[in-house]
């Protein structure tokens, strides 16, 4: 570690503080140009759609978080899988929702279980088995739900967008979420045994934790985010849609590397989700706002990831 | 000579060209008329592209790492190559090379950082992906009519895909298998310390490898317009899960800096069939992809399994 | 021919430090055309250090290193090394085991290339396994990740001696017949003596005292980092090296016999491990309260038989060779590879393998890890101003004193350790000796793999390991470093 890396140390003593600070950054410049006009609206869409990020952005975590070379490449998929068996299975009614959220989780267990075993049994490492069972799960979604049209029961939808004076429902749900992971990873044996395989696996079983045991936990709890994000994306958006998913797979690698996550592993950051997520979001209004062109946006978003990782620099684990 | 057949190596090796032999075998079997000039031509078209882009990917899982950005990178070459080439071959190829070298420069960025290629990548995904956007807004362009000449042209008695693919793989091949500084090259990714001390640079042969998989990202989006003729900046966004499976599946290993051209251009093949043989099992397209995971998923079993049988 | 034979290196004074641990120290060598020099000691000698400076991968602290008659000891280099001809073969394998052997030889040749490369790399490696290996069986296209350990040192060994551009005045071979069977180190060591005959140099360190005897010209003993005895081959016989390896002075021990075998004989039986196919087999027991040695040199099995009680313990599962009565903890020796987390506090560390009796209501009780954290600091001494700094603010010793902690700490009946005392300061050493005694008196059962024969004076059984059996048992009360040592090398020449 030479000196400009140390100083860079100091300065973000508490990363997560970095990726709101550059949120308010962003929301400043915002509203300057707009003098000031919607800036609160601007906050509330942004804590609408961050949201989503969030859900499928913490399961990324836990799973980068297990070590390096671990990254869950399903979730695009899984979101559109569960998105479209949830909205069939409901089929508008108020009902059946309680049928869909069972049937969003045993979504998310199957792939869980299924990407684990691909791992495991195959010993596929995690980006091939989860690429490879990420088009097995999208050809399943596109098979299943093509041409679906199916609104999302009325619950569903208002939960999915109703507001609290202009706090969005749904946000207040994942903020307690976050808060709720932060205390796993922080005060419990779960979370403890992530931080240790992430620094060092053989150490870890070494020091008497099932490593294996909790690496399937890990890829489990990754699906099932990413279904639960499906179910809620699909009330919030009026309906499944085949590419529903896309974007969230950038995005969910976006917001850990941002959030001060180590991609190295061992190493976890849930508050920091939160904060790259609104930062994304603010960061692609204020361009818009600004009149940036789509291109000119895309590339600073890139560059911005890119930039990031570079300062953080490469956390070699121990040999 | 049973003892050589049924040895893990030999099955290893011969698994790429197993796979592809029983998918054609199983295409000309339901469809018979698919075993002529014709069809396998209309079959194999895409072939060139998404060989080219895995042929990329195989460069840069050659050093242990892995790139997330070769699809947006080739729709970005062939952006480029459908407006400015056209209008300005110049000012085209320049932007061409300019690529290739930031290819290479990122290579130098990942070294020098030590940064994870995956992170990495996936940034520069957006980046091409931003300046494609710019370069071409809206579907369009007009594909160089020399590129279009040059993809269009019908081969006798062997379809033109079927040639350019064994040509890719064979001048990769020598490139990589027969000359000396391949054998370096490869031997980077087996045991870098040990290359190292022998006194190579490892910069230089990663900035090596990267420029390459530039140069082969670039003559992926050309050829493509070759044939789609117009151009859009998304339109090779599936090629980087393509040329990862390629890879994998021409028995290309994540590390260890084992792989094979000829088993990548052979994937790349493989799964560019897979659209046909769905529509001959009359299973309906939405099921291409799907099929494209189930190939890789048994061949990877088969590879454990072999793998166990040597263990 | 001259009776003045060429110097081909010299080292004068050499030192060689990591912090507190001195590796090397005063080291005088020299090595003329046309000898081989043997190199024995026992672990931690020093030899490998030795060597590793010498091929420039290591850098000497001071002294002078004299090569072909010019001190090069400052910016001393493998570069430069190979340069004046000094090539090394080391343990750990330097082939890449993707490319083919004739790639492998192309790999260190730089001027092997152009058209025709490969046939001429191919000549070369084949040219020279023939030479060294006749009926060697290895193809030069074979690809290296395939061939057994075997045909790779044979392949290792060759490249080492083939000559494109530079020189080759001197070759270091560490333990290279290691993973060769009898014959084919009887070639290699053939072929050492006729390459000596052409004025070649040869360093060869082996654990095999018969092939330095029967093999080297000159032997070197060294201990403790210092070379303390040099002779002609000839001058020596298997029980002086012996006897020079060991120390003068036969170690202490506040352990009592008495009770030593009174655990052995009636204590619970807690571990047993050994394989029962194997003939003339001896079995670990271990009892309750019993500390067990497991010696011998490096690498012949022990940790493996550790990892195996660890794993058996671990994963539950019934075999065949490993008993185990009770839940096992690890003390690691490799702190960074099996031990540290390299991101956590000091407090974290210790407490990792505890954390299962800290929690309520699915929470973990920060208060509690505080209390476990404080106890060991006192208990075991770690010396820092406040537990919840980084693990890596700690010296050395102290880290290794956090991985007792965390050993000894949980709630562990059995507690295995890899050799953790390697690099550590005598005063630490002292301490956890005391602790581990003091634990066994509790009824703790430790098994203590270690490459220190003095510290087997603190166990009450110890079983000898060699080429990954167990060779030779001994109690406390019969325990001489003589008896280790003769068991720990080859018997018979």
């Amino acid at each position: 570690m030479n000196a400009s890396t140390r100083v860079f140390e100091n300065v973000f003593k508490k990363p997560w503080i970095w990726a709101y600070l550059g949120t308010l950054i962003v929301w400043l410049i915002t509203i300057a140009f707009t003098k000031g006009q919607g800036a609160g609206d601007i906050v509330t869409a942004a804590l609408s759609f961050a949201t989503f990020t969030v859900i499928v952005g913490i399961g990324q975590m836990l799973v980068i978080t297990t070590g390096p070379g671990n990254i869950d490449l399903s979730i695009p998929a899984n979101i559109a899988l569960s998105g479209a068996v949830t909205m069939k299975v409901m089929d508008g009614s108020n009902e059946m929702l309680l049928v869909g959220v069972f049937v969003a989780l045993g979504c998310g267990l199957a792939v869980g279980i299924f990407n684990y075993s691909l791992i495991r049994i195959l010993r596929i490492p995690p980006i091939i088995a989860t690429l490879s069972s990420s088009f097995l799960i999208l050809s399943t979604a596109i098979a299943y739900g093509r041409g679906l049209k199916i609104k999302p029961p009325p619950l569903l939808a208002d939960f999915a967008t109703m507001r609290l004076f202009g706090i969005p429902i749904l946000a207040i749900f994942v903020i307690a979420m976050a808060g709720f992971f932060s205390i796993v990873m922080h005060r419990t044996l779960y979370g403890r045994s992530i931080l240790a395989i992430g620094q060092n696996m053989r150490a870890a079983w070494l020091a008497g934790i099932q490593v294996e045991r909790i690496r399937f936990i890990t890829y489990v709890l990754s699906a099932l985010l990413a279904s639960i994000c499906g179910l809620v994306l699909a009330g919030f958006s009026g309906g499944a849609s085949l590419n529903m998913g896309e974007e969230y797979l950038l995005a969910s690698i976006a917001v850990v590397v941002i959030g001060g996550s180590s991609v190295a592993g061992g190493k976890s950051n849930v508050p920091g989700i939160w904060g790259a997520a609104l930062f994304l979001f603010l960061l692609v209004t204020m361009l818009n706002t600004l009149g940036v062109t789509a291109g000119l946006r895309l590339i600073l978003t890139g560059l911005i990831i890119i930039a990031v990782i570079t300062t953080a620099g490469g956390d070699k684990p121990q040999h | 000579m049973w003892g050589y057949l049924s040895s893990p190596k030999f099955l290893r090796s011969a698994l790429p060209a197993a796979s592809f032999l029983a998918l054609l075998a199983a295409i000309f079997y339901l469809q018979p008329r698919t075993m002529s000039y014709f069809g396998l031509n209309l079959m194999l078209q895409y072939a060139v592209p998404i060989a080219l882009a895995t042929i990329a990917q195989m460069h840069i899982l050659m050093v242990n790492d892995l790139d997330l950005s070769i699809g947006p990178f080739v729709g970005l070459t062939a952006c480029i190559g459908a407006t400015l080439l056209t209008t300005n071959p110049v000012l085209g190829i320049l932007a061409l090379t300019g690529c290739i070298a930031a290819y290479a420069g990122l290579g130098a960025l990942i070294y020098w950082r030590n940064l994870p290629s995956i992170v990495v990548t996936l940034g520069m995904s957006f980046v091409w992906l931003g300046i494609a956007v710019i370069v071409l807004p809206t579907p369009g362009g007009k594909a160089p009519v020399l590129i279009k000449a040059i993809m269009g042209f019908k081969f006798p008695f062997i379809p033109l895909p079927i040639i350019l693919a064994t040509a890719i793989a064979l001048i990769v091949h020598i490139g990589l298998m027969h000359s000396s500084y391949g054998a370096v090259l490869r031997g980077t990714g087996g045991n870098p310390k040990a290359v190292a001390r022998a006194g190579w640079s490892l910069l230089k042969s990663k900035m090596l490898m990267y420029g390459t998989a530039g140069f082969f990202g670039v003559l992926a989006g050309l050829s493509l317009i070759g044939l789609t003729s117009a151009a859009d900046a998304h339109i090779a966004d599936r090629y980087t899960l393509y040329s990862i499976a390629g890879v994998i599946l021409g028995g290309g290993e994540f590390v260890g800096g084992r792989v094979s051209a000829i088993g990548a251009v052979l994937g790349a093949l493989t799964l560019t069939l897979t659209g046909s043989f769905l529509i001959f099992m009359k299973i309906s397209p939405d099921w291409q992809i799907g099929a494209q995971g189930a190939i890789l998923i048994i061949v990877l079993a088969l590879r454990a399994l072999i793998n166990r049988k040597e263990a | 021919m001259s009776t003045e034979r060429k110097q081909i290196v010299r080292f004068e004074a050499v030192h060689k430090s990591y912090g507190a641990v001195k590796a090397l120290v005063n080291v005088d060598l020299k090595v003329d055309a046309g000898e081989c020099l043997g190199l024995v000691g026992h672990n931690g000698a020093g030899k490998s250090t030795l060597m590793n400076v010498l091929a420039g991968t290591i850098p000497s602290d001071q002294g002078i290193i004299s090569v072909q008659g010019k001190d090069l000891a400052a910016n001393y280099d493998v570069k430069k090394a190979h340069k004046n001809g000094i090539r090394c073969v080391f343990q750990e394998l330097s082939l890449c085991p993707n490319l083919t052997v004739a790639e492998n030889v192309r790999v260190v040749h730089k001027s092997l290339k152009g058209f025709g490369w490969k046939k001429r790399s191919r000549t070369l490696i084949k040219d020279k396994l023939d030479e060294i290996f006749p009926d060697h069986g290895i193809y030069t296209d074979d690809v290296v990740g395939d061939l057994s350990i075997g045909k790779r040192q044979m392949v290792e060994i060759a490249r080492a001696f083939t000559v494109t551009d530079d020189p080759l005045h001197l070759v270091i071979l560490d333990e290279p017949t290691s993973s060769l069977d009898s014959s084919t180190a009887q070639q290699l060591l053939d072929y050492v003596r006729k390459a000596v005959g052409n004025d070649q140099s040869c360093i060869l360190i082996s654990h095999l005292l018969g092939e330095i005897l029967n093999y080297s010209d000159r032997i070197l003993v060294m201990k403790d980092g210092e070379v303390v005895a040099e002779r002609p081959a000839a001058d020596f016989t298997r029980d002086l090296l012996v006897a020079d390896m060991g120390s003068k002075i036969e170690a202490e021990s506040t352990l009592s016999s008495e009770r030593s075998m009174k655990v052995r004989n009636t204590a619970e039986l807690m571990v047993r491990a050994g394989d029962k196919q194997q003939e003339d087999n001896i079995e670990l027991l271990a009892h309750k309260g019993e500390i067990v040695g497991l010696a011998g040199l490096a690498g012949n099995g022990q940790a493996k038989m550790l990892l195996q009680v660890y794993d058996t313990a671990m994963k539950g599962t019934r075999r065949d060779s490993v008993d185990v009565q009770g839940p096992v903890s690890l003390v690691a020796g490799d702190r960074q590879a099996d031990g540290i987390f390299h991101l956590w506090s000091i407090g974290r560390n210790v407490c990792v393998r505890s954390l299962r009796n800290m929690v309520t209501n699915f929470l973990i009780d920060p208060s509690l890890e505080q209390h476990m954290s404080e106890l060991w600091r006192n208990k075991i001494k770690i010396k820092t101003p406040d537990m919840n700094n980084n693990i890596l603010s700690l010296s050395g010793g102290n880290q290794q004193k956090a991985l007792f902690a965390r050993a000894l700490g949980s709630d562990a009946e059995i507690v295995l350790m890899d050799d953790p005392m390697r690099g550590v300061d005598i005063g630490t050493k002292y301490e956890v000796y005391d602790l581990i005694k003091n634990e066994s008196e509790n009824g703790r059962t430790f098994l203590w793999y270690t490459t220190e024969i003095d510290e087997l004076y603190n166990c009450d059984y110890v079983y000898i390991f060699r080429e990954g059996k167990i060779v030779a048992e001994i109690s406390h009360s019969e325990l001489t470093e003589e008896k280790v040592l003769q068991a720990s090398f080859e018997k018979g020449v």
